[in-house]
């Protein structure tokens, strides 16, 4: 009885604050009884200023340690993007240069372009190769010049159907017979005595005219029934010393090569033309 | 054949006194619940205490004063928070009349009266709710309404309802112990 009393009381309640227009009785009631209960209000919040102020402090510590934790991975993400991005940066840069090249001048006509990524290098400091992932399937032969955009890096040495390994001009046993390209002075680039990656060119008697600052290109020579391995006029370094001794027969003449042999990630691998083609 | 004078549950307002204490309490959780409780959210959800304050007194008083207690309460909220008059009281009043019935029927003696009937009343408040102000008009998103606040609001109200409990316990059933029976007839 009392409640369905309570549960009506509040339906008409609900009609006529529904129904009422802003003056009416019951908006003027609840008006006044809001009015009245308005200091209870205002008492309860003071009271609890404290408690929710401190609430508020240690929500906020926690959404900010929260935060923190959100944006420290976003920037490890960030890091790896930027990281991704500088690495597609740099082989766009390398696979421009090698575009250039194989548009450039120097390309050699009787050759076809095989580009090739690098897919595994030197394991050590004696190993002065890479594998590339270009093999015998593509095209690629054995004892073909391989180059980057900079300039002659190696030859293929070892060819399998998908993959094949490239000794670079910095193993001790490679050998390319190269000219000075402005006085054509001949002799052999091979490694050279010193650190790193300097090379060395060799047998240049001392009657020839070698200059600091020539470009020193690949020769390409060819007889009768010989030819040289490498295509004429890869660029292959500059020459940053030259000296002679009495006692030498040649010329001690050292070459900076063009291709940083410590990054290459992109090559072109370059294979003869078939005949009549 | 031995029966007990007096009253050993003390159902409905008893003395003057049992009813301003009661109303006190209710007046104290709705102003409590309407500027303390209401703007602070946990992981989405608020703690109602006035709720929780309804069904322990309603548990502990019977269906007659939860119904009264909750149509105040209600009251009392719509008028401070100057919403539709009406709206809180019919919800309240149908939630401290079931309370009530569950701690005369079949949550009496139980242990676990208190927290099964908060979070079903919560529950079910919600969705009538929802379904009111729907009938009225209302705006109210569904989602918000039964999942991103209703989910949160059922454990806060349950960590409240243990000390809610025993202040209701403190405060209504003292009237309950000076009820008690003092004397025993035996009757032949």
């Amino acid at each position: 009885m009392v409640v369905g009393a309570l549960v009506v009381l509040a339906l008409a309640l609900v009609t006529l604050s529904f129904r009422e227009s802003s003056g009416g009785p019951v908006t003027s009631a609840q008006n006044a009884g809001a009015e009245a209960l308005r200091p209870f209000e205002v008492a309860a919040t003071r009271v609890a200023r404290p408690f929710r102020d401190a609430y508020g402090w240690s929500d906020s510590l926690f959404r900010a340690r929260s935060d923190a934790k959100k944006l420290r991975a976003e920037n490890e993400q960030l890091r790896q993007l930027v990281l991704q991005n500088e690495f597609a940066a740099n082989e766009v840069k390398q696979l421009k240069a090698l575009l250039a090249f194989r548009e450039g001048p120097t390309f050699p006509n009787d050759y076809d372009p095989i580009a090739a990524s690098v897919i595994s290098r030197p394991a050590g400091a004696f190993a002065q190769a890479v594998v590339v992932s270009a093999g015998s399937a593509d095209g690629v032969e054995l004892n073909a010049p391989v180059v980057t955009g900079a300039g002659l890096i190696g030859l293929v040495t070892r060819v399998t159907s998908h993959a094949s390994r490239v000794t670079l001009l910095t193993d001790e046993s490679s050998a390319v017979s190269a000219l000075d390209a402005k006085t054509d002075a001949a002799g052999v680039v091979g490694l050279g005595p010193g650190v790193g990656a300097t090379l060395e060119l060799d047998r240049v008697s001392k009657d020839q005219d070698v200059r600091v600052g020539d470009t020193v290109v690949t020769a390409g020579w060819r007889s009768t029934k010989l030819s040289s391995l490498y295509p004429k006029g890869i660029p292959i370094g500059v020459v940053t010393s030259v000296g002679q001794s009495d006692t030498d027969l040649y010329k001690q003449v050292q070459v900076q090569p063009f291709a940083d042999f410590s990054s290459i990630d992109a090559v072109i691998v370059l294979v003869r033309k078939a005949a009549g083609k | 054949m031995i029966a007990r004078t007096g009253v050993t549950r003390a159902r409905g307002f008893r003395t003057l006194g049992d009813l301003l204490r009661i109303s006190a309490l209710i007046l104290v959780a709705a102003i409590v619940q309407v500027s303390i409780f209401a703007p602070v959210t946990i992981l989405g959800g608020t703690p109602d205490i006035l709720l929780v304050t309804l069904v322990c007194l309603a548990l502990l008083r019977g269906s007659i004063v939860g119904a009264i207690a909750g149509f105040a309460g209600g009251l009392i909220v719509d008028v401070a928070t100057l919403g539709t008059l009406g709206v809180t009281a019919l919800l309240l009043t149908v939630a401290g009349y079931w309370a009530g019935r569950y701690g005369e029927t079949t949550g009496r003696g139980r242990m676990r009266a208190v927290p099964l009937a908060v979070a079903v009343i919560t529950i079910l408040v919600a969705f009538g709710g929802l379904g009111l102000h729907y009938m009225l008009g209302d705006l109210v998103s569904a989602h918000r309404a039964l999942v991103t606040t209703l989910l949160p609001a059922i454990p806060l109200n349950l960590l409240l309802a243990w000390p809610v409990n025993r202040l209701c316990a403190a405060v209504a059933r003292r009237q309950a112990s000076s009820d008690r029976a003092s004397e025993v007839q035996v009757l032949v």
